[in-house]
């Protein structure tokens, strides 16, 4: 044990000497960007790693999203009003594929054979919107937008920057077929997330 | 690690044992440098703070880690980690209770701490880099107790975490970007767990670790501050291994008027300080029994009650007055200017009244806080559906947790297939989609909600039990709204039967007609009507006879154990049973049920209005009773009933 501290202890005995001054200045600049530059070196490979996986999600889109048969044209009511359907679709998470996984909702409105759907997020921060209760508008729940059954702002004190987001609606036979999208929020246009 | 015992001397001791360690380590200078401080004018109480805060930090690692230790960050294993820990784990409820509740104190501790450091100057010079390790600190700790309200991915996290990153993606130029990156794809997912959680126990408290060294340090440097008649700045916390160095430090000693020692004196009363905040937090955390869980996080289901702690409501109702475009402004650019300004408090001190003016914005910024979280409370508080929507929501919570304590368990693909799996859950929901524009559910619309219009059709709440079927074959109800009111059947022969033939039975008839309904609603074998039905079983026998009784006479349309004159009605047989409902709600025109005299009610199994598995689980909250067999239990229903009332 004695003799394994003195070997440690050595070592820096000789440094100590080294730095001692007279010796070149010179060096001692050259050794020190050598000692930063060669440490920086060694840390370039486990950062340049570790911040690629950290902005792995970037370089991964999601594609186009599809039309996904969302509900049968006629478990919507033709009253007029929004009624609520999930989104049920194939989702990959991660390292997991999911079948058949509920990923959202949307508001369904049928007047005729014409149906229009609009995503129950709110453009304003990403709430569930509700139909109120005397179903004559939407409200959010969260900083209180307001919306009327189309899906528009309809008062000027609402947080949310645009209506609400409405979807694509394919009417095929029975089936009716959302493209089926989230749009980044809190913004006046509509964009799509990646 | 056995010590060298130095020649000639062969005893061993304690005190040679600890020389030999300092020895080798010095320990005996550092615990010096730790402890021996002097504190000008003496122990104070009003010191206590920085300790308390320290010890509140300190706490949040040792609970934090043993969390560590059995959370899953997944999204098909967070929530039912998080459930196992709280529910099943034993001293689980108590480590999450603490967890949380300390949060919460952290918080307090960390606003009172700076209010006593801008009310002491204590922000002045030579302590400027101190204070601003102390505003980054703050930040820290926002940033902790943000990413931990995800971590148990229930819908109350869900939710506001949403907002949360919403707000972040509309940072300039690279919000996408920088929310993309923190939710780890486009929707939240697993990635969003392994993220937030990164941050909350590596990331963030790592930073912690460091800024918390060093501010220490630095206070050790500058020694507390001595304001004349102000208040001063807290004490140190005690042995933090960092510090030490530079304890006889230049330009701390002009500060010091040597009149007490941190230790004993200081320490005895910040470790009693700290003993009464932990007092506190476990007051807290026995009084509500653990910290709370919502329901799983569900993306396409609606959370009403989305809203964050209560320190950061004031954010969540700031956010309301800032209308379409103007976002940004209260969202980013004003919380920024007045984190700058406090930031520059150091520099404003310098100027003549730059003391006041800091006590004066610091005073603004804590009252408009104050009153925006109040006022948030306030409105929530008046607004009924928030109440409604909170109510449902702790009600959704108690039945996840039932749920998963089930005989099933938790399956791998987690909690929310349970629930989405329930009768309870479901029946109420797919009932206000899909029923409520005709039928009512106990006046409202299965959740508790108000009926858009006057229900056309039966109120169903009940179905099939005795007691709904006596009101259906009670001549003053049975042509109110609550059965066929507002139908086509209301002018029908049913209807006239019962006003007509029932209404004028004797008191022996009107026995009979009791019997019946025992008779008929047995048919239904509701769960919650199993014990009556047992107990009951011969007056069931005879009421079943007496279907066909004349004066009674059901059997004259209705078809009942393969009898009947001329079919004009529903078959009886197995009425309101599993089977027979569920036939029913698919196609209430076949000749079985209403046939062509069929009144408006959709066919919901042949139109694919819902699917068989909806049909189950409706028929199943209908009935008061679970899918598959398993029979839910009376607090379920109870539960389920509480939701429901508005
Ligand atoms: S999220 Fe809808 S108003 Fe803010």
């Amino acid at each position: 044990m004695n003799r394994k501290r003195q070997v440690a202890d050595e070592p820096l005995v000789v440094e100590e000497g080294s730095a001692e001054p007279g010796s070149a200045p010179r060096r001692g600049f050259l050794a020190g960007i050598g000692a930063v530059a060669a440490a920086g070196l060694a840390l370039v490979a486990p950062l340049w790693s570790g911040v690629r996986v950290a902005l792995d999600p970037l370089g991964r889109s999601s594609g186009e999203a599809d039309l996904i048969p969302v509900a049968k044209l006629a478990a919507i009511p033709d009253d007029g009003i929004p009624h609520k359907f999930r989104v049920v679709t194939d989702r990959v998470d991660a390292w997991n594929t999911h079948r058949q996984l509920p990923v959202g909702a949307v508001y369904l409105r049928r007047s005729g054979d014409s149906v229009e759907a609009l995503n129950v997020v709110c453009p304003h921060a990403g709430c569930f919107v509700n139909v109120a209760a005397d179903r004559s508008r939407f409200v959010c729940p969260c900083h209180k937008s307001s919306f009327d059954l189309s899906g528009a702002v309809n008062d000027p004190a609402s947080p949310s920057p645009r209506d609400m987001d409405t979807l694509d609606v394919e009417i095929r036979g029975d089936d009716v077929w959302v493209r089926f999208q989230n749009f980044l929020p809190g913004r006046a246009e509509k964009e799509p997330v990646a | 690690m056995t010590p060298q015992p130095p020649p000639g001397d062969s005893a061993l001791s304690i005190p040679r044992l600890l020389d030999w360690l300092d020895h080798r380590t010095g320990y005996r200078r550092l615990l010096r440098l730790a402890l021996v401080e002097s504190i000008p004018g003496g122990a104070k109480w009003r010191y206590v703070w920085g300790s308390t805060l320290t010890f509140a930090i300190v706490v949040q690692f040792i609970t934090g880690i043993a969390l560590w230790a059995a959370y899953s960050p997944n999204a098909q294993g967070a929530w039912e980690s998080v459930y196992y820990i709280e529910n099943v784990m034993a001293g689980g409820w108590m480590l999450r209770g603490i967890h949380h509740y300390m949060a919460h104190a952290t918080m307090v501790l960390l606003v009172l701490h700076l209010m006593q450091v801008v009310v002491a100057g204590a922000y002045k010079a030579p302590r400027e880099v101190n204070f601003w390790f102390g505003v980054a600190l703050l930040h820290l700790v926002l940033g902790l107790l943000l990413t931990g309200y995800l971590l148990p991915w229930d819908q109350k996290g869900y939710w506001a975490t949403k907002v949360t990153t919403s707000i972040a993606s509309i940072t300039p130029l690279i919000g996408p970007a920088l929310q993309e990156v923190l939710v780890g794809g486009p929707d939240y997912g697993h990635l969003t767990l392994t993220r937030f959680f990164a941050l909350h126990a590596g990331i963030l408290p790592g930073a912690l670790i460091a800024l918390i060294a060093a501010h220490v340090y630095l206070f050790r440097r500058h020694g507390v501050t001595t304001g004349g008649l102000r208040a001063q700045m807290d004490g140190s916390g005690p042995g933090d291994a960092v510090e030490g160095e530079e304890g006889g430090d230049p330009d701390a000693a002009p500060t010091r008027v040597s009149t007490g020692q941190f230790w004993p004196d200081q320490a005895l009363r910040d470790a009693v300080a700290c003993l009464a905040v932990m007092a506190a937090v476990l007051y807290l955390v026995i009084r509500s029994g653990g910290a709370p869980l919502g329901a799983p996080a569900d993306a396409s289901e609606p959370f009403a009650a989305a809203r964050p702690e209560w320190y950061f409501m004031f954010l969540f109702q700031w956010l309301k007055y800032f209308p379409a475009g103007t976002e940004i402004i209260g969202a980013l650019v004003i919380p920024g200017v007045v984190v700058t300004l406090v930031a520059l408090m150091p520099f404003a001190g310098k100027w003549r009244l730059g003391h006041r003016f800091n006590l004066g914005f610091t005073g603004a910024v804590l009252a408009g806080i104050g009153l925006l979280t109040l006022q948030a409370y306030i409105q929530d508080g008046a607004d009924p559906d928030f109440v409604a929507a909170h109510e449902a929501a702790e009600a959704d919570a108690a039945r996840a947790a039932e749920l998963a304590a089930g005989p099933d368990g938790i399956p791998p693909t987690g909690a929310l297939t349970l629930l989405r799996n329930d009768p309870l859950t479901q029946g109420p929901r797919l009932f206000a989609e899909r029923c409520a524009s005709c039928h009512s559910y106990d006046g409202h619309d299965g959740l508790g909600g108000e009926l858009a219009e006057a229900p056309t059709a039966a109120d169903l709440a009940g179905f099939a039990s005795r007691e709904w079927l006596a009101g259906l074959l009670d001549p003053d109800r049975v042509a109110t709204p609550e059965y066929f009111g507002g139908t086509a059947f209301a002018r029908g022969r049913m209807v006239r039967m019962v006003q007509s033939r029932l209404a004028g039975l004797d008191d022996a008839g009107r026995a009979d007609l009791a019997k019946v309904v025992k008779a008929l609603s047995a048919e239904a074998a509701l769960p919650h009507q199993a014990e009556a039905d047992e107990a009951e079983r011969a007056e069931i026998a005879e009421g079943a006879e007496l279907l066909s009784a004349e004066g009674i006479g059901c059997t004259e349309c209705h078809e009942w154990r393969g009898t009947v004159e001329r079919s004009l009605g529903p078959v009886l047989t197995g009425f309101g049973s599993r089977e027979w409902l569920e036939a029913f709600i698919r196609d209430a025109s076949h000749p079985r049920f209403y046939g062509e005299r069929n009144d408006r009610m959709p066919a919901f199994g042949p139109d694919e209005i819902l699917s068989e598995v909806e049909i189950g689980l409706l028929v199943g909250w209908l009935r008061g009773g679970g899918v598959g067999g398993h029979s839910v239990t009376a607090e379920g229903l109870e539960l389920v009933r509480h939701a429901a009332q508005p």
